[in-house]
């Protein structure tokens, strides 16, 4: 291995009594590509914070190019060479490109006046190490994110980074743009740049990493070289849990009809003629890039996104589905893609959000409401699904992600659905919840539920479903029994057909 | 439990001061504080903006406002008057005062209710945003007013009429009466029906109301429906008071109505708020209310205090909030 350039010694770090951190110790070697995983809490950000100088810790010290540092200060930490790419990115949405770019080294110099020739020089040469065209004159907030982020790196490389923290980096990006992404990381390592990666994407941590380390309740688990790790090994250490996840089997029923169908749906700039069927007990993938179409293809089934031609069936009769209290009359459920403004309700209590789609069965016959009746309920769900609470009266958002996932399920399994949209069902939820989530909907489809399961993971949707629709700008591009792919031919289609 | 508990105390609080202003005006004024006609003349303030911080609430809880409550009032109490004074349907005399009285009291209820209609469709429908909606249509309400009655007042209202502002069941003023059946009913509305239960949800996060199969659109209809309706109520008392209407009647319930709100704990971001706690924000204001007459405070020094309680609040709201509401997560 390389010379080290930053190594942390017996860091701890708690806040309020709870421990953050506690005697973690890394290091990281020059032009080295290095790896932090974690599940949420594990205290993957307490350490990047004190890496940047923002958190003091409680014990412990870092050492940085043979410096030791007792009290390392944001100030201490930049001139050190240490440069955080925030999950945010923290760029001025309406500047343009060049001035993000050239501003700090600016602010650095002291200058008074602004040079616009300077700025431009500045940035087009930055961009030009990295091989990056961007139009220097565009407002940042017009790029897309995966620009966002090189303009970025652009910035940490004029402040002479020597190592970039990147926390997250890959959360809204396409496959192809992560491996622009990671090709820009290589050509940073020939320049003797290091690289520390915070993700909890398995499958890229495999990718890109030459080292990994795994922190879990604060502590560190272990550094490991990425050659000698795979995907369960790795879920393993993140967790503490061995996952079983057992494949999901399908048996077609002859003669059974479709209890969805979809003919020639389109809807202008969502999608394109859309055709599939749903039978009972299927659990269909349908897997695309953001922005292919797939939530709007959802939304339009669930009464909020009116097609604009095309037909939808439901058990063989044709339907108009223009509002979500009629798509749940038809037997519709629909878990949103974004948990937390359209799943929840963040400030009112786990009972509320359990029974709001369920007031017309807690009226007594004065046609009031009965809080026994509510409760009764909020229980009965709050058990099955094993929701992990104090009370029923917790706010929503004391939860943890997994448990709020199982709430908003829990809501929509208790109208009784036969037909069950769900959109991202497991994003940025831990490993273990990510598997009982999954065997929750692996049930609920042996019972005899038809399941759509929205993903732009390919190991989800390859391990937990029966059918494949592979959606891209719009269309269908690509329909497959789960046993006749593996997910290096998904993974190959999804990165091919990707020309944007 | 942590909501609750929050809940509580806030209202525990409000308790405390609402006690301790009575205290501090019992102690300092006892001759004119604790006097029987000083209370009547309380409790028969009370139900006129009381009624109006209901439909206020109302709205609040939505998310949104509604600023036209005392146009709507005035518009209502015109029409009323209307009838009542013969004005309009003057045929209607020879049936008897008994008919002519709930004639106009329906009248008046109707038109209360066709403004929260107007209201509810501009905010539902239009997408407009509650606060110019209910900006507009307040000057509409009260423009028309005035144009109907040219901006005089209209005075002189059949005998019986007056007993609903004026009268004593028991010795307890009429009008209060009025107040506690409405507060009860809107509670029981509010915590025992599904719409108050949307209503609550939608307050709290419009975007997962709809997601959840709630009816936003109608939601809000009734809910602004309501509002108005309950202004309409607020009007009939004013009118039957005061034995008279004229446009711009009590203008200066508006800040006082919201003042009581958010006194009272309703969030107006929406989704928070209780009648409860409504009804001690008003206690409490008449409190200081009665307090400042006693002490013959001018119009005007009373506008600047209302004003600056509001904002005392909304600043008390906020540190509260900062330090205690938003569970700070550890996030990694």
């Amino acid at each position: 291995m390389a010379e080290e350039f930053l190594k942390i010694q017996n860091v701890s770090k708690s806040y309020a009594g709870v421990r953050a951190l506690n005697k973690v110790s890394m290091s990281i070697g020059k032009g080295e590509i290095h790896c932090l995983v974690g599940e949420n809490g594990s205290g993957k950000s307490t350490l990047i914070k004190i890496v940047a100088g923002v958190v003091k810790p409680d014990e412990g010290e870092i050492i940085i190019n043979d410096k030791t540092f007792k009290h390392l200060r944001p100030i201490d930490s930049i001139s050190e060479g240490i440069q955080v790419i925030y999950q945010d990115l923290s760029l001025f949405p309406n500047l343009s490109v060049a001035e993000n770019i050239s501003l700090n080294q600016l602010i650095e110099e002291k200058k008074q006046l602004v040079n616009w020739k300077e700025i431009k020089d500045i940035a087009e040469k930055e961009l030009s190490n990295i091989k990056k065209e961007i139009d220097l004159n565009e407002r940042v907030e017009n790029l897309s994110i995966a620009n966002k982020q090189l303009v970025a790196i652009c910035r940490a490389l004029i402040q002479n980074a020597k190592l970039i923290i990147m926390d997250e980096p890959t959360t809204a990006i396409t496959k192809k743009e992560i491996d622009y992404l990671l090709s820009v990381i290589l050509d940073l390592k020939k320049r003797g740049i290091s690289t520390l990666f915070v993700s909890h994407k398995l499958s890229e941590v495999l990718q890109v990493a030459e080292r990994v380390t795994v922190l879990r309740d604060g502590k560190k688990v272990g550094d490991y070289n990425a050659d000698e790790l795979d995907y369960d090994t790795l879920s393993f250490y993140m967790s503490g849990k061995k996952i079983v996840s057992s494949a999901f089997s399908y048996e077609e029923k002859p003669g059974q009809k479709a209890m969805l169908e979809v003919k020639n749906l389109s809807k202008k700039d969502d999608f394109k003629n859309i055709n599939f069927q749903l039978k009972p007990g299927e659990i269909v993938g349908l897997i695309g890039p953001l922005g292919s179409g797939r939530t709007e293809l959802a939304l339009s089934l669930f009464g909020l996104n009116k097609p604009d031609s095309g037909e939808i069936y439901v058990d063989g009769s044709l339907v108009r589905i223009d509002s979500p209290q009629k798509a749940i009359n038809l037997g519709l459920s629909y878990l949103p893609e974004d948990r937390l403004n359209q799943g929840l309700f963040l400030r009112q209590s786990i009972q509320n959000n359990l029974v709001v789609t369920i007031l017309k069965k807690l009226l007594d016959r004065f046609k009031l409401l009965s809080y026994e009746r509510k409760y009764k309920y909020a229980k009965e769900w709050v058990d099955r699904l094993n929701i992990n609470t104090p009370s029923l009266e917790v706010a929503a958002q004391a939860l943890s992600g997994g448990n709020q996932q199982r709430v908003v399920l829990a809501k929509w399994l208790a109208t009784n659905p036969k037909m069950f949209i769900l959109d991202s069902p497991t994003v940025g939820i831990d490993i273990a919840s990510k598997n009982n989530i999954h065997n929750v909907i692996k049930q609920l489809a042996k019972e005899g539920m038809g399941i759509i399961m929205i993903s732009d993971e390919i190991p989800e949707v390859v391990r937990n479903c029966n059918r494949i629709m592979v959606m891209i700008d719009g269309s269908i591009v690509k329909e497959v029994k789960a046993v006749d792919i593996t997910e290096d031919e998904l993974f190959d289609i999804l990165s091919s057909s990707q020309k944007r | 439990m942590l909501g609750k508990q929050l809940k509580q105390t806030r209202t525990t609080t409000l308790f405390i001061l609402m006690i301790c202003a009575f205290v501090v005006m019992s102690i300092f004024l006892p001759d004119k504080f604790l006097t029987l006609s000083n209370f009547q003349s309380m409790s028969s303030q009370i139900p006129e903006f009381g009624l109006l911080a209901i439909a206020i609430m109302l709205a609040m809880l939505t998310g949104g406002i509604d600023l036209s409550v005392v146009s709507t009032a005035n518009l209502a109490g015109v029409g009323a008057a209307l009838i009542l004074t013969g004005s309009l349907l003057p045929q209607l005399g020879g049936y008897g005062e008994g008919l002519v009285i709930i004639l106009a009291i329906l009248f008046a209820l109707a038109i209360s209710l066709l403004c929260g209609l107007a209201n509810g469709f501009l905010i539902a429908y239009i997408g407009a945003p509650a606060i110019l909606a209910t900006l507009g249509t307040m000057s509409i309400f009260s423009g028309i007013a005035i144009v109907i009655t040219k901006g005089y007042g209209i005075a002189g209202f059949p005998e019986s009429f007056l007993f609903i502002g004026n009268g004593t069941v028991f010795s307890i003023p009429m009008p209060l009466i009025i107040f506690i059946l409405c507060a009860l009913l809107m509670a029981l509305v509010l915590n025992r029906t599904s719409f108050g239960f949307s209503l609550y949800m939608l307050g709290s996060n419009p975007v997962a109301a709809r997601f959840s199969g709630i009816n936003n659109r109608g939601i809000l209809i009734r809910t602004y429906m309501l509002s108005g309706l309950y202004s309409g109520l607020a009007s009939i008392i004013m009118i039957s008071r005061a034995n008279s209407i004229r446009p711009g009647y009590g203008s200066a319930y508006l800040l006082q109505a919201i003042l009581v709100c958010v006194l009272g704990g309703v969030d107006p971001s929406g989704g928070y708020g209780s009648i409860s706690g409504l009804v001690l924000g008003i206690i409490m204001l008449q409190v200081l209310q009665s307090g400042f007459n006693i002490l013959a405070f001018s119009p005007f020094s009373k506008n600047v205090i209302w004003g600056l309680m509001l904002i005392l609040v909304m600043v008390l709201n906020f540190y509260s909030s900062s330090s205690s509401k938003r569970p700070k997560k550890l996030k990694t």
